[in-house]
């Protein structure tokens, strides 16, 4: 029973199904059943005690923005890789040297990557000049 | 309904299995946390939880009381549709994703229908449990931002950067157990490598094939530590200096379900650690008549700790304990007199010595939590991109040629 045809997801999507409602009754029972005594402060945003400042959605760091496509760039190496692996015993010398190729290719622009510091959590990732 | 049931035979069957596998997940998530605080405390010479129940027995259980009865405090400026969104997702996720582990090679009959020990048996098992704990993420990000507090914001977008670096190493180092298995199906891969070197040293991955996998197994495991979110690469509840990172904002049984997703992905974590690099349910002894008595370890050490149990429970400190370890014991014991049933014998082979090895990776993590201390964000990030992702693409490069050189 491996299944191959479309048959074998139903189980899938009855698992989820369930999971999911578990998750919503449990989310459902916790606003439900526990007491409430709400007041304003109660309801203020967690500071450590002191009276919060400003709004939370304020701008942050443009690293995060970069290691998000860093991240899709090899992601997309990485679901590449896959279907290579799952038939490299058909293509054997032919698909080892096809995948160094490709590999080489994308580790020139891992180590311009890093040359320019875009892994370096410190440092900014663009050089700014010196007048600024 | 009968009509739909009886053009659905697979639903039917899987219904059963999907409720009780789900029942006991929540329970072994439950006593995770037991046994999390249990080891911690023993590491850090301390008790641990010892007051309720016996040895702290019935924590878990006073412990989801508690959560379910505290005020569900949502903060003012939070959007609440995602607020409420995120732990859901992140829970659901969580434990869907251990629908495609199989337990066992042995099909079992549920109403008449011959059945494997997995929810479902997909020939791209693999990849589907991907693309389920990927999602994971949405949960840590959403719930960071929609708390409308700083704390919980940079937590999230903390976890999520960390997640997604440590995604790659993770994809990347399972491919080599892909080139060896040639299968994405997580029961073929378990079969891939049976069979032993000189006669007892199991082929697991870890060690078989044309090329040992050992460098992909701690880049796997390092990486699946990193992805769950788990110490020492825990920054996003970094107390020290986030308080509690994405779910600080969360309160009751919305705070639970975090810990819940997070104690179920270090399961399947676990599990997939067992299927790709140490053999999955096979057994560590060879199949020959010289190691026949191997076929009854498990009923030896149900025998044992049943004994242990009952004899450790009958001095125990309170008349509570001097009833429930004894009945415990009892339990046990009985289980060891089943498993010696010959038909009973062969089937439990396979779940018993996967589910030792996945309590083995548990303790491992609780282990990794109790030795290492956490490490900086920008050492985190670094270690990641620049040797974790190098490496597991070195693992790749040299597989693939350790398989085209034997190749015949």
């Amino acid at each position: 029973m491996t299944g191959n045809d479309l048959q074998s997801y139903a189980p899938l999507l009855l698992h989820l199904t369930l999971a999911m409602a578990l998750s919503g009754v449990l989310v459902l029972l916790s606003s439900l059943v526990g007491w409430r005594r709400p007041s304003t402060t109660k309801s203020q945003p967690y500071e450590c005690g002191i009276t919060p400042t400003g709004d939370a959605r304020e701008p942050f760091s443009v690293k995060f923005y970069l290691v998000a496509m860093v991240f899709i760039l090899f992601d997309v190496e990485a679901i590449f890789l896959y279907p290579w692996a799952y038939i490299f015993r058909e293509l054997r010398w032919f698909g080892f040297v096809e995948m160094i190729l490709y590999i080489g290719i994308l580790l020139v622009g891992y180590f311009y990557l890093w040359k320019k510091g875009a892994l370096d959590w410190n440092r900014p990732a663009v050089r700014r000049d010196r007048a600024s | 309904m009968n009509e739909f049931a009886s053009q659905h035979p697979i639903l039917v069957v899987a219904l059963p299995k999907i409720v009780v596998l789900l029942l006991v997940l929540l329970t072994s998530l439950a006593y995770l946390t037991w046994f999390e605080r249990k080891v911690v405390a023993h590491i850090q010479s301390r008790w641990g939880p010892y007051r309720v129940g016996p040895h702290g027995l019935l924590q878990p259980l006073a412990d989801g009381v508690k959560f379910l009865f505290k005020e569900d405090v949502t903060p003012a400026g939070a959007d609440k549709f995602v607020y409420f969104l995120a732990p859901f997702l992140s829970l659901s996720l969580a434990i869907t994703s251990i629908a495609v582990i199989p337990f066992g090679p042995k099909e079992f009959t549920v109403f008449g229908q011959p059945t494997p020990l997995a929810i479902t048996n997909l020939n791209i098992g693999l990849l589907v449990l991907f693309a389920i704990t990927s999602m994971g993420v949405y949960g840590v990000a959403l719930a960071g931002w929609s708390s409308n507090s700083k704390y919980p914001l940079l937590g999230g977008l903390r976890s999520s950067a960390q997640m997604i670096s440590y995604e790659l190493a993770l994809t990347m180092s399972v491919v080599g157990v892909i080139l060896m298995a040639g299968t994405f199906n997580l029961s073929e891969i378990v079969m891939s490598q049976q069979g032993f070197h000189w006669g007892f040293l199991p082929r697991w991955n870890l060690i078989g094939g044309p090329m040992p996998q050992l460098l992909g197994f701690l880049l796997f495991f390092t990486a699946a530590v990193a992805e769950t979110n788990r110490a020492p690469f825990d920054l996003a509840e970094a107390e020290s200096e986030l308080v509690a990172g994405f779910h600080t904002e969360y309160a009751s049984f919305k705070f639970a379900m975090f810990f819940m997703a997070e104690y179920s992905s270090m399961i399947t974590v676990s599990c997939l650690a067992t299927i790709l690099f140490f053999g999955g349910w096979l057994s560590p002894f060879p199949q020959t008549a010289a190691f026949a008595w191997a076929h009854y370890i498990p009923a030896a050490a149900f025998a044992l700790a049943g004994l242990a149990l009952i004899f450790y429970g009958i001095r125990y400190l309170t008349m509570f304990g001097r009833v429930v370890l004894p009945v415990l014991g009892v339990v046990l014991g009985a289980l060891a007199l089943l498993f010696i049933r010959p038909g009973v014998t062969e089937f439990v082979q396979g779940p018993f010595w996967f589910l030792l090895k996945v309590v083995f990776f548990l303790f491992v993590y609780v282990w990794v939590r109790g030795t290492l201390p956490r490490l900086r964000y920008d050492q985190l990030m670094g270690f990641g991109w620049k040797l974790l992702l190098p490496l597991s693409i070195l693992n790749v490069v040299i597989t693939s040629l350790a398989i085209v050189l034997t190749q015949r």
